[in-house]
């Protein structure tokens, strides 16, 4: 049954060898193209590299542009009397340099980064004036070429962080690349907006084929440049940012650590991200980047670290707003509930009391907080006071999710941090299921305890206070190219009257706690809070204005300046007349915010911002 | 004193000749794919550290190595390869269970096992590994083919180092086992999987480029029709398979787009070009496109030994690997690569003579895979780089630069030629 097989297999092979011998004597023998590029001539690939797309501000105003620089690059088999004291002239560089390139590049030879036939970097970005000088007599120099490309510029000393840097694609992001679009020491985003929209900023390399003879001159195109492509520039952003704003911002800034960020609650669109400390961006760019990096990434005060999306504190004092609203969402709260100042619960400072809810928010009390929340998470869902907490957190963070708090708010930008908002899983794996309740986690009832946001959150809280229960998720680009960005808008689900409730007595709030914020012949809604820190406190102000026709929703965190009320509402306030009003009649307080000096403030902290224990 | 016999009378001296002439011919060439006018002027550089030696001086130290693994394999008893056949198999098994593990990364591929500067890719050896223990099997008493149990084991024993290379996503590696089926059919396997599978491919292809579905039934209507007119006289079970044959293509057809969606973007791109090289001229055309041109510049007689020109410059990608066929092409012309396809086709019409006059199922089956393995091997990559086969990187044996794959062809063509030696000492059991 087998008998004939054995030729079968073979006929299959002997098909195969005469398909190739046919196959090769067409590609060798009677196809012309390729002959044609015999011996002599050879094909060169040619890479045209696209602009990176432009940024701009909210007003058209260019913010990142791209300028020019030249590496003069080497081929090493074609150089030939090479005279090094021309060489030197030219370039305009002493004989010590060339050495130094010329080590440089046989290093690179060694490590196998550098080849000898195809063209290597010998020298880095020369500056305009030189290309000038050089262009001319380059052809003196055989084996020496000049590549132009372009490399990024920036109009402004105002939003590094923000806007990213561009550098040279790294040995792990090329191995990393799936997309292959990527070669060796083409530029690429490496963090901000410069990452987060690469795809669109890079554009599409084009590549076009032609033949050079054997002295390396150009012979034409190849097949009449069909195969060739053009490149595609990269799209413009425009951003929702407003420089001007957000150069006062980093101006006020000056000295302080922390963060501002302000947002347009009717779009969600982000006016104002400031990160301090923070570099100037020009640095990140031309030839001196790789010394600049190193002096900034070393840099103690970690001007890289993006603050307003990266850093985390408990929210403190401003997230009694957030219990109020479920509290009269759940029906546990009227406007008139009264509960008496007990400081034997919490820390308090001394007010009117029974207070009511209105008076309870306008004084900030503790103690009235404490029995609030309780009556938030014990609702007698359960017999068990331990699982009737369990149900009652869970069913709370539910409420505090849609806030926007406990998971990142999708800014586009790389690397937002989502806070903590505590689940019964998180006490569960603290304490142990079952052994925890309402006594264990009040801290949370005045926001402190194991909650952590981030100051780009409470800037969105401020929003969703301004339109009565929604925002539109923050974002710093408004157009990519000519295309809209789509935005999200989120529902609190919470009742719009409460909102009106809690907004009237935050204005009355800040005439008590943070007189410094008042703005003349404008009414800003605000809250102040601390974030409380193993050294000073942080001062906080969340706020938004003005009440009736909300533009602007600000949160401020100055780090270890202590009170709210002082150095955050004072900032804040600035910049919200400075964004309304379009100039700023204060220099008083401006001079107080340069100061730096916010009063001794340990010894006076405010009583509403007591630092609570955490067992 | 049987084992005494003198091997070099025994020995098949032609087979040794071809592979001496491919292995002398092919570290030639890996030195011209190399060469420099500037750097690389001797073929043997004068350095002895392994991690900058140049490519021809490395493959050298392969070749010498090569020879001590022949010697060994000479030495060693020819029963041991029948005898622990399926030990074999389980410990390069294990070794490609490892390579994800603990194997490091060379060029993005994780399939290598190995102490800093040298490595070893176990999937090189899962392909004698695996003739032997398909040989073994096939050799065993009682075996019958046309018994489903046994084709169930023998899939299972092609299929779990396919799994395997797969996990480490080497596509080109894994296709090799399918040439197994050949040798599945010299032993009788119905001719219904060689069919399909071939048949398989074709759809595969013919899908791609027809797009009118009603022309494709068409065609599998016709040769379904063919194949029953000259089957007419067999049986009823025959008619039934060839039906089940054509609802399997008819099913490959319509799956196609649905797999070729499925297939990673790098794969569906390289058989697009297969089909049309100019749909991507600058992308995954450009290799297929450079290596033409690169072998069409060859003309007659070619530029000569050490003169080409496209393969010096870095145009044709891989040259010293996957496409060193084109420096051959250019460099020694249409004579030069008939020689070579020539060599080529002697050593494989060689093995198919070797493995019929062996006198057991398990030395005929074992020279039928080591035929199949090398002829999947010299099919598919000289296919590819004339733009006749998708781009898939596997090596063209003895010419391809690389370590393993020499160590690994060299061991599986010398087991047969061991076994051949000893044909006269093995009890008639076919």
């Amino acid at each position: 049954m087998n008998e004939g097989r054995r030729e079968i297999v073979q006929i299959i092979f002997v098909f195969v060898g005469i398909l190739f011998a046919i196959k090769l004597f067409f590609v060798q023998i009677l196809d012309d193209r390729y002959a044609d590029l015999a011996s002599s001539n050879a094909i060169l690939r040619e890479v045209e590299y696209p602009f990176r797309g432009l940024i701009t501000d909210r007003n058209g105003k260019l913010i990142v542009f791209n300028t020019p620089e030249y590496d003069l690059l080497i081929v090493k088999k074609d150089v030939k009397d090479f005279d090094s004291a021309k060489f030197c002239s030219v370039f305009g560089i002493t004989q010590e340099q060339l050495r130094g390139y010329a080590k440089d590049y046989k290093l690179r030879r060694a490590k196998k980064e550098a080849s000898d036939v195809k063209p290597a970097i010998f020298m880095r970005q020369l500056s305009n004036l030189d290309f000038a000088r050089i262009q001319e007599r380059i052809d003196e120099f055989s084996g020496f070429e000049i590549q132009p490309r372009t490399t990024r510029a920036y109009a402004t000393h105002a939003l590094a962080n923000s806007m990213g840097y561009v550098s040279e694609i790294t040995k792990r992001q090329l191995e990393r690349d799936t997309t292959k679009i990527y070669r060796q020491r083409d530029y690429i985003g490496q963090s901000g907006l410069e990452a987060f929209y690469e795809k669109a900023l890079s554009g599409k390399r084009g590549v076009r084929f032609k033949f050079k003879d054997v002295k390396g001159i150009e012979k034409g195109s190849f097949l009449e440049g069909n195969l060739d492509t053009l490149s595609v520039p990269g799209k413009d952003l425009t951003t929702t940012i407003d420089i001007a704003l957000q150069e006062y911002g980093e101006h006020l800034f000056k000295g302080k650590v922390g963060s501002v960020v302000a947002i347009e609650p009717t779009t969600g669109e982000i006016l104002a991200i400031v990160s301090g400390p923070s570099y100037d961006p020009t640095l990140l760019t031309g030839r001196n980047f790789s010394s600049n990096f190193g002096i900034i990434s070393s840099d103690t005060t970690k001007p890289l670290f993006t603050r307003p999306l990266m850093a985390m504190y408990p929210p403190g004092s401003i997230f009694k707003i957030i219990q109020t609203l479920i509290g009269l969402e759940e029906g546990v709260l009227r406007y008139e509930t009264r509960f008496p100042c007990d400081k034997s619960l919490v820390k308090c400072h001394n007010h009117p009391s029974p207070a009511d809810l209105h008076g309870a928010i306008q004084y900030s009390c503790n103690p009235y907080f404490h029995q609030a929340f309780r009556r938030i998470i014990n609702q007698n869902k359960s017999p068990n006071t331990f699982t009737d907490s369990r149900i009652g957190l869970d069913h709370w963070r539910e409420y505090v999710l849609r806030f926007g708090l406990g998971t990142t708010l999708g800014v586009d930008l790389p690397s937002e941090k989502g806070g903590q908002i505590p689940s019964s899983r998180l006490y569960n794996r603290i304490y142990g299921e079952g052994r925890w309740k309402y006594s264990t986690i009040y801290s949370l009832s005045i926001g402190q305890g194991e909650m952590l946001v981030t100051p780009m959150q409470m800037a969105n809280l401020a929003a969703i206070l301004a339109n009565k229960g929604h925002y539109y998720t923050p974002h710093l680009v408004r157009e990519i190219g000519d295309d809209p960005i789509n935005t999200t808008r989120h529902e609190t689900g919470i009742d719009t009257a409460y909102y009106t409730f809690v907004t009237n007595a935050m204005t009355d709030a800040i005439s008590g706690t943070a007189p410094r914020a008042l703005i003349p012949g404008m009414t800003i809604c605000g809250k102040t809070g601390t974030a409380q820190n193993p050294g000073v406190d942080h001062s906080v102000f969340m706020a938004f204005a003005p009440k009736e026709n909300p533009k602007i929703a600000i949160a401020v965190y100055v780090e270890n300046a202590g009170w709210g009320g002082r150095a955050a509402a004072s900032v804040a306030s600035l910049m919200i007349e400075r964004y309304v009003t379009g100039e700023v009649k204060r220099p008083r307080l401006e001079e107080y915010v340069l100061g730096n000096d916010f009063g001794d403030v340990p010894k006076r902290r405010k009583p509403d911002e007591v630092v609570i224990e955490i067992p | 004193m049987r084992n005494e016999i003198n091997i070099s009378n025994k020995m098949d001296w032609v087979t040794v000749a071809i592979y001496m002439a491919l292995l002398f011919f092919g570290w030639l060439n890996i030195f011209a794919a190399v060469y420099d006018t500037e750097v690389n002027k001797n073929l043997f550089a004068a350095t002895l550290d392994f991690g900058t030696m140049p490519l021809q001086m490395k493959q050298f130290i392969f070749i010498v190595t090569s020879l001590i693994i022949i010697l060994v394999i000479l030495i060693v008893d020819m029963r041991f390869y029948e005898t622990f056949a399926y030990v074999i198999y389980a410990v390069i098994m294990f070794l490609l269970l490892l390579v994800p593990v603990i194997g490091k990364e060379v060029a993005g591929n994780k399939s290598w096992l190995g102490v800093g500067a040298f490595g070893i890719q176990p999937s090189e050896f899962a392909k004698f590994a695996t003739a032997l223990a398909v040989a073994k099997f096939i050799g065993s008493v009682g075996f019958r083919m046309d018994n489903i149990r046994n084709q169930v084991i023998l899939f299972v024993i092609i299929g779990i180092p396919v799994v395997l290379i797969l996990l480490q996503k080497d596509f080109g590696t894994a296709m090799v086992f399918s040439v197994f089926l050949l040798v599945f059919y010299r032993e009788g396997q119905s001719p219904f999987f060689l069919l399909t599978g071939v048949g398989m491919a074709i759809i595969f292809i013919l899908t791609l480029l027809v797009k009118n579905n009603w022309i494709l039934f068409g065609i599998i209507g016709g040769i379904w029709m063919m194949v029953i007119y000259f089957n007419r006289k067999r049986k009823l079970k025959q008619l039934i398979i060839i039906t089940l044959g054509a609802i399997v293509l008819i099913g490959t057809m319509q799956s196609v787009e649905v797999i070729f969606s499925k297939l990673p973007q790098h794969h569906q791109k390289r058989i697009l070009v297969m089909l049309n090289p100019d749909s991507d001229p600058t992308g995954y055309g450009w290799n297929v496109t450079q290596s033409k041109i690169a072998i069409g510049s060859g003309g007659v007689t070619g530029k000569g030994f050490l003169k080409g020109t496209q393969t010096k410059f870095d145009f044709v990608p891989e040259q010293s690997t996957d496409f060193i066929f084109c420096t051959i092409g250019e460099e020694h012309g249409w004579i030069g690569s008939l020689l070579v396809v020539g060599l080529f086709m002697t050593l494989l019409l060689r093995l198919l003579f070797i493995a019929e006059r062996q006198k057991s199922r398990f030395a005929r089956s074992y020279g039928y895979a080591v035929a199949s393995i090398f002829f999947f091997h010299f099919a598919v990559n000289i296919g590819m780089t004339l733009g006749l086969f998708p781009v898939i990187g596997i090596p063209l044996p003895f010419f391809s630069y690389g370590g393993s794959s020499l160590w690994a062809f060299t061991t599986l063509l010398f087991i047969l030629l061991k076994l051949d030696a000893h044909r006269g000492q093995v009890l008639e059991r076919l």
